[in-house]
């Protein structure tokens, strides 16, 4: 390990870190080797910036979140308690100047996320060894960096940043489509087409192989052809970043920096797809850990300030680690107590319903297996419940055109979690997938917006849009929607256009065009 | 220590000057900065410096709370009610950075390739500063070096067999003591003082006075880097000049006729009497719309040649478009003085032209 600063565990916080450990094991926690570090509150916020590795490559990004987070320590407004990285052996990080009690539900929070980072389906093709991985590629960008020149490499970097989100998460599980055969030339040999023609002696040809019926043939032949001539890429690809290393006019080393940026968005892609679930965990066993085993009398008042303080909710954003922590808590009841299955879901009674209890005693058993195997799409469409929602207090709420403000926009149950679904799925992003790299048979790129209700920011995207036409070096096109007509944004290298799309000039009168 | 963010901080750090630095009209343009002075913070709103991405617009976006309220009630607060409320918008996010107005003059120096100011030589004013430089055997007790004495008392002791080490008491004697003395030195030190003309006539209406404000702001910001103490001078006139302080010079409207001539005198004369040029490097600006009473003009054009042009550095006439005015002045001064070094006639006609005016006002370096 390349971490340049003085990382020690002193003695207390390391038999601390026994103590804890053995209680996580006991509860049947299952991790890779931990270690912690203790950090000062410059170098955690540095480390911070990087994402968690120190070693990474350097990016002005970086330096940016880096000012943000210093600011906000130095003006009290925010501080980093933990951080863990996922890897064997984990790492994970301690603020040097923190109490006692805040190191314990600390470590015990990080063993909750080692234990997820280890068992969860989803972080199982992630790298175990990316702490090395990632100080291979700072090594690499800065190569590149000392042969072409930082504003060369540092341009091209941001634009693949902008792009790092255009990746399929699901792509490392399902097989959408057969290795890239960039070096199978087999399919573009045209096989000569043989029309069915009947042996015949010279002056009977025209009668029995009539001259339309071979004209109809060939042209059957030709129409067939057509049909199967193959679009490219044969179905929509939403790992634009894949399909851009593959076919994008790219030098080596910009192949290359476009690839690191793509590992690391899959890398990091599972801890976006299960941040309800990872924190709920991990808060999950800090809180049954501290307060089952660790905490002492005199650190209770600390320890419930700042587990509070962890949990706060607020009216304008959900906040994961509540949901995550409650959720788990409201499975392991509902499993204790056998409120689940056919017959709970029919009783109608609603007494009956409150004080069921079968005394299963599955709970536990139970949430092990949900953060098993699901994700935070999977785990909030199978465990939320009406009750849960009134419960918690949940509402959903909608941002109002007329008066440009967000509201309050209903308690019903489907409503809240179609809302909670919606900001999971896909990160929250838009679904973006390259459609056709022949576009107008000129070699241009088309994009596609698959548009499910809500508009794309234009700026960021015309922006977002300059950058990929960069890679792509051919003008690219994003069909989406503005405005409930659908439109083509473009971008040929120097001009962005936007236009509406399947617009009879009929309509058109009627209804002015509506452009930006 | 040093850090490894630190190349990553620094590179950024680039990147906001470089952002400032080309949408600087925009940000000197903002009135809300005037008054600060130059190590207060002033904080510039980047939207665009984060890395672009594909999200989703506002429209028709939403998301899940917890805690009180009933369906249709607002969780924000309306957008245009307050720029402030951003922060508190699901998601919004706008990058503020911080910079101080000394960087900000800097930058500002840097876009427009202005000239450092060269104080004029001859005039500056000498002071003399004591510096503690060495050490003699006399001076008073409370300049005493108390290692320098002890250390000397232990030599002494130590050489003459009177220390005891087990009792180690060091006890100086006058031969002993050693005093801190001081040089003086003779440090140049250069002031100035701005004069700031404005007309207040009829003719001269709020926008036009804001742009005369934030203008000067900004001469103000540019010449203060330079000079160690400055003082500021405020004459408004409309057919009457008068001197007044800086917030009356702001917001005074006249109405009445224009006679520029009579702020040139009451300039010169307050010139005479307390800056006396020698002394201090002078600036003395002038903004109207350009209207002036027929007559006057003769009578202005020979106050600034014979009397103001020979004692400033600079005269700057600064010529906002208003909607009355007949702008003629400008064309005079121009025509009349333009071949001067020490002149400099510039049009403001709107707020986005001020950055290109003070590049002229201040373009020439003196």
């Amino acid at each position: 390990m390349g971490i340049p600063y003085n990382t020690n565990l002193p003695p207390d916080l390391r038999a601390l870190q026994v103590e804890i450990e053995g209680y996580a094991r006991e509860f049947g926690l299952d991790f890779y080797e931990t270690i912690f570090e203790v950090l000062d509150a410059d170098d955690l916020n540095e480390v911070a910036a990087y994402g968690g590795f120190p070693t990474r490559y350097p990016h002005w990004s970086f330096g940016m979140a880096y000012e943000e987070l210093r600011k906000g320590y130095d003006y009290g407004l925010s501080k980093i308690y933990e951080m863990v990285i996922n890897n064997d052996p984990c790492f994970a990080y301690l603020m040097r100047c923190n109490h006692v009690v805040d190191q314990k539900l600390v470590m015990a929070h990080v063993y909750g996320h080692c234990d997820f980072f280890k068992n969860n389906a989803y972080f199982a093709h992630t790298s175990r060894k990316m702490m090395d991985e990632m100080a291979n590629h700072g090594v690499r960008m800065r190569r590149y960096v000392e042969k072409h020149g930082e504003d060369e490499v540092e341009a091209f970097m941001d634009r693949c940043m902008s792009i790092d989100d255009l990746i399929d998460v699901h792509s490392v599980a399902i097989k959408r489509r057969e290795e890239s055969q960039r070096y199978d030339f087999k399919e573009e040999v045209d096989e000569a087409v043989r029309l069915t023609r009947f042996k015949s002696k010279d002056y009977m040809d025209d009668y029995i192989n009539p001259r339309a019926a071979l004209k109809a043939e060939e042209e059957q032949h030709k129409k067939l052809r057509e049909a199967t001539a193959k679009s490219f890429p044969e179905k929509p690809e939403k790992d634009i970043l894949l399909f851009l290393i593959e076919h994008a006019p790219l030098k080596p080393w910009q192949r290359d920096v476009l690839s690191i940026v793509r590992d690391e968005a899959y890398y990091f892609a599972p801890q976006g797809m299960t941040k309800v679930m990872n924190e709920g965990w991990a808060s999950y066993w800090h809180s049954t850990i501290m307060t089952e085993r660790a905490l002492e009398p005199w650190e209770c008042i600390d320890y419930a300030d700042h587990h509070s303080g962890t949990m706060a909710t607020s009216r304008t954003r959900i906040n994961p680690y509540k949901l995550g922590i409650e959720l788990f808590r409201d499975i392991e009841e509902r499993w204790n107590t056998g409120r689940f299955g056919k017959d709970y879901d029919d009783c109608d009674d609603l007494e009956k319903r409150r004080t069921w209890d079968r005394k299963l005693g599955l709970g536990r058993q139970k949430i092990f297996e949900v953060r098993r195997v699901h994700n935070d799409i999977t785990f909030i469409e199978t465990f939320l419940t009406p009750e849960f929602c009134r419960k918690h207090r949940l509402f959903s709420f909608a941002f109002n055109d007329q008066t440009e403000q967000y509201l309050i926009e209903s308690r019903e149950f489907e409503k809240i979690k179609k809302r909670l679904l919606f900001s999971l799925t896909n990160f929250g992003k838009p679904w973006i997938y390259a459609v056709d790299a022949n576009y107008r048979n000129r070699g241009e790129l088309l994009l596609k917006h698959e548009h499910n209700g809500i508009d794309l920011e234009m700026d960021k995207a015309s922006a977002t849009l300059a950058n990929i036409q960069h890679i792509w070096s051919r003008p690219v096109h994003l069909q989406t929607v503005v405005e409930k007509q659908p439109s083509m944004m473009s971008f040929d290298g120097s001009e962005h256009t936007i236009k509406t799309l399947g617009e009879s000039d009929d309509a058109r009168k009627h209804t002015p065009a509506k452009s930006r | 220590m040093s850090q490894k963010i630190e190349r990553d901080q620094q590179r950024f750090k680039k990147i906001v000057r470089g952002k400032v630095k080309s949408n600087l009209s925009k940000y000197i343009g903002r009135g809300e900065m005037i008054g600060k002075k130059g190590n207060d913070l002033v904080s510039i709103p980047l939207p665009q410096i984060d890395i672009p991405q594909f999200r989703y617009g506002e429209k028709g976006s939403g998301g899940v709370g917890q805690g009180e309220g009933q369906p249709g009630q607002p969780l924000t607060a309306p957008r245009g009610d307050s720029d402030a409320g951003a922060g508190d918008q699901p998601g919004g996010h706008i990058l503020e950075v911080e910079l101080s107005l000394e960087e900000l003059a800097a930058i500002m120096g840097e876009e427009l390739a202005l000239p450092r100011i060269e104080p004029r030589g001859k005039k500056n004013i000498v002071t003399t500063r004591d510096k503690y430089t060495g050490i003699r055997q006399a001076g008073p007790e409370s300049l005493r070096h108390f290692k320098r004495t002890f250390k000397r008392a232990l030599k002494r002791q130590i050489s003459s067999g009177v220390y005891d080490p087990k009792n180690p008491t060091v006890m100086p004697i006058r031969e002993d003591k050693q005093y801190r003395s001081w040089k003086e030195i003779q440090k140049p030190e250069s002031v100035a003082c701005i004069i700031y003309m404005m007309d207040v006539s009829g003719s001269m209406t709020d926008e036009q006075k804001e742009i005369v404000r934030v203008e000067s702001f900004w001469i103000d910001t540019w010449i203060k880097k330079h000079y160690k103490g400055i003082q500021t001078i405020y004459i408004i006139h409309d057919a009457v000049a008068q001197e007044v302080d800086e917030h009356t010079f702001y917001h005074t409207r006249e109405s009445g006729g224009t006679k520029i001539s009579s702020a040139y005198e009451l300039c010169d004369k307050i010139i005479n009497q307390r800056f006396p040029p020698d002394q201090w490097n002078l600036y003395a600006f002038h903004f109207s719309d350009g209207d002036n009473w027929g007559d006057d003009i003769p009578h202005c054009i020979e106050i600034l040649t014979e009397r103001l042009l020979p004692k400033v550095n600079l005269f700057g006439y600064g010529q906002v478009e208003s909607p009355y005015g007949s702008g003629e002045f400008f064309d005079y001064i121009k025509e009349m003085l333009g071949e001067k070094a020490n002149v400099v006639a510039s049009r403001i006609p709107d707020r986005e032209a001020i950055l290109g005016s003070i590049k002229e006002f201040l373009g020439t370096g003196r």
